[in-house]
């Protein structure tokens, strides 16, 4: 049961009075993580260092002394943040038996307040992807696939077929960081948000998704996709916890000088019950071409919702949504040309056997350590940097950019306080559906709702709403503004508090030796 | 506009990554019309955003003194080839090497 507490309120304190130790909460998280192995969640599982961990968290909680409330508490990393000692793979070829020498800024502020970390999660290769089907480890496997709430409403084919054709993705890049929230192996995950990397899985596994101002957490140690726009992302059960993880993990960095130098404070969450002082904003370019007549719906509801509550509702308009992923595309592919024009064997990672010349190593190691959509996206972004192009690419996304920032500064100047949007398009697509279609393709057409956001640099949630037809989870998105991510979590925090989404219902799946999944039926997890 | 084989070998050449098969080169041809759509978006006397915090002025230089160093030995450990404290490459480069 304390698997399923909220941290502050509830783990914290049986912690404190000894009903659980540290040492229990990891090993049942960590049987958990083995017996979720189908959900492909975790690439590497750290049992060792975590156990360690959970011991001397154990011994700090005998003396009466733990670091905080993060103290014992297991957690996992997405696999694109460096960790000292522990293998960081980037779900590439290009990085298998790395080991990083350092840990990342806000890995190190975890272990430093006695969290427990589990292990790395599973990604598309390089966090490039909106379904984490595209790493060299596989795909993750949405919980919900297999949750009471989703068989239900499913047509079985036929008995066998069934399990093994009928799962659904978990939305990406940070998939196994959602999942592994959604399964209950840990309390909270790091994930990275470029375009919506964070929100978008948190929305298809029915777990809160936060991505903070750019600017507030440090990216040192994220290995950086587009260094303008990504950041560390928070996963997860409930809106509380993201509060906790947001008061461990913002603030100034000496060693990112792109983090601000303001004060941060953290801070608790009050109980919102007047919301007629909000006014929220619902951008109208938001119902976007493919977007769920569901989705619309629930969207519509929660804006009932608000107003029936007395707070002000009213239309806006972001009138450069839809340039926004054609900018996108530029800016992103050519800042990752850039950023992974140092993967070329010398130093760290994969290196190839080709000793031609160095520009023949170079290439072929690119070749075998890259998986095709990274290469895509590097060539592409090369082309749009050539000097010919510069200007009317590169440059041209940076001007469309800044319209695209403005257009949200005009909205909150006007008094609107958040902005409520869907998250995703649609629930979850079975992967069979998913793979259909090509990594760029996806992308740009999920990435639609999610990274305007990242373009102007705002703080943004999704929150666990209902669930579909299909019986699958349904996220809307919070977009509040410039460093004030605790009227947005407190805002999110009421709306949780009003949907009472569900909890996931996860039926025991046991797979037999010739490899047949056998569907068993059994108390859900309690 | 067809990219012409000249800029090929060039962006072969700088970017480092092959893609001569026509499935390579194709998705570049969509990733440009793509991006095209930029066009139709008015941007005259809008200045280039290059980051978000502008405003912040957040980016500084430190004052150059060391605070850190001394790790060869943990930078080295990832390198495949090296010699003493070299990281070895293999001799010169040739533009004009297929891989």
């Amino acid at each position: 049961a304390v698997l399923k507490g909220r941290l502050r309120s509830q783990v914290s304190a049986a912690l404190k009075e000894g009903q659980v130790t540290p040492t229990e909460l990891c090993q049942r998280c960590l049987a958990l993580i083995k017996s979720t192995k189908f959900l492909n969640a975790y690439i590497t599982v750290a049992e060792e260092t975590a156990l360690k961990q959970a011991e001397e968290s154990e011994e700090r909680y005998k003396r009466g002394q733990p670091l905080g409330i993060l103290d014992g508490i297991p957690i996992a990393v997405k696999d694109n943040f460096n960790t000292a000692g522990i293998e960081t793979t980037c779900a590439s070829n290009m990085l298998k038996g790395y080991i990083s020498p350092y840990n990342a800024t806000v890995v190190q502020k975890l272990l430093d307040q006695g969290a427990v970390l589990l292990g790395k999660t599973n990604l598309d290769e390089f966090a490039m992807g909106s379904g984490s089907t595209d790493g060299v480890f596989g795909p993750v496997r949405n919980p919900w696939s297999y949750s009471k709430q989703y068989k239900e409403k499913s047509v079985p084919k036929s008995h066998s077929e069934d399990e093994e054709s009928n799962w659904v993705i978990t939305g990406g890049s940070s998939g196994g960081s959602a999942a592994a929230v959604s399964s209950f192996t840990c309390f909270a995950a790091l994930g990275s948000d470029t375009g919506g990397s964070t929100r978008n899985p948190a929305a298809h596994c029915g777990v809160v998704g936060l991505k903070p101002t750019y600017g507030l957490i440090s990216r040192h140690g994220l290995i950086p996709l587009v260094n303008s726009m990504d950041v560390p992302g928070i996963l997860t059960r409930c809106v509380d916890d993201a509060a906790v993880l947001l008061g461990s993990l913002a603030g100034h960095d000496p060693k990112d000088s792109t983090t601000v130098q303001d004060d941060f404070k953290p801070f608790e969450l009050p109980n919102l019950t007047d919301v007629s002082q909000l006014a929220i904003g619902i951008p109208k370019e938001y119902n976007a071409p493919g977007l769920s007549s569901e989705i619309l719906a629930l969207w519509s509801k929660a804006a009932d919702l608000f107003k029936n509550a007395g707070a002000k509702v009213v239309e806006v308009s972001l009138p450069h949504t839809c340039y926004s992923i054609v900018c996108y595309h530029v800016l992103c592919t050519a800042e990752v040309a850039s950023n992974m024009a140092r993967f070329d064997g010398l130093e760290y990672g994969h290196r190839s056997d080709k000793k031609d010349s160095t520009e023949s190593m170079y290439a072929a190691t690119r070749r075998e350590g890259f998986n095709d959509v990274v290469r895509g996206r590097i060539l592409s972004g090369n082309y749009f940097l050539l000097k010919q192009n510069y200007e009317k690419y590169f440059v041209k996304a940076q001007k469309v950019r800044r319209l695209i920032a403005n257009d949200f500064v005009e909205v909150f100047r006007s008094g609107v306080d958040i902005l409520l949007t869907p998250t995703t398009l649609s629930d979850a697509a079975p992967y069979t559906e998913f793979i259909q279609e090509d990594n760029r393709t996806r992308s740009a057409q999920d990435d639609v709702l999610t990274q305007a956001a990242n373009m102007a640099g705002l703080p943004a949630i999704s929150v666990p709403t209902a669930l579909s037809e299909r019986g699958l989870p349904v996220g809307l998105q919070f977009i509040g503004r410039s460093f004030q991510e605790k009227q947005l979590l407190t805002v999110a925090k009421w709306f949780e508090k009003q949907v009472q989404f569900p909890m996931i219902q996860l039926e025991e799946v046991k797979r037999h030796d010739d490899g047949v999944f056998q569907h068993q039926k059994s108390a859900s997890f309690s | 506009q067809k990219v012409s084989v000249e800029v090929l070998d060039h962006l072969e050449h700088l970017a480092l990554v092959d893609f001569r098969d026509s499935e390579g080169v194709e998705r570049l041809q969509k990733a440009i019309q793509f991006a095209d759509q930029l066009h139709e978006v008015n941007t005259d006397g809008v200045e280039p955003m290059d980051s978000v915090l502008e405003d912040r002025w957040c980016l500084y230089l430190r004052e150059d003194d060391v605070t850190e160093g001394n790790c060869t030995k943990d930078l080295l450990e990832n390198a495949r080839e090296k010699v003493e404290e070299y990281f070895v490459a293999p001799p010169g480069t040739d533009f004009l090497t297929k891989v």
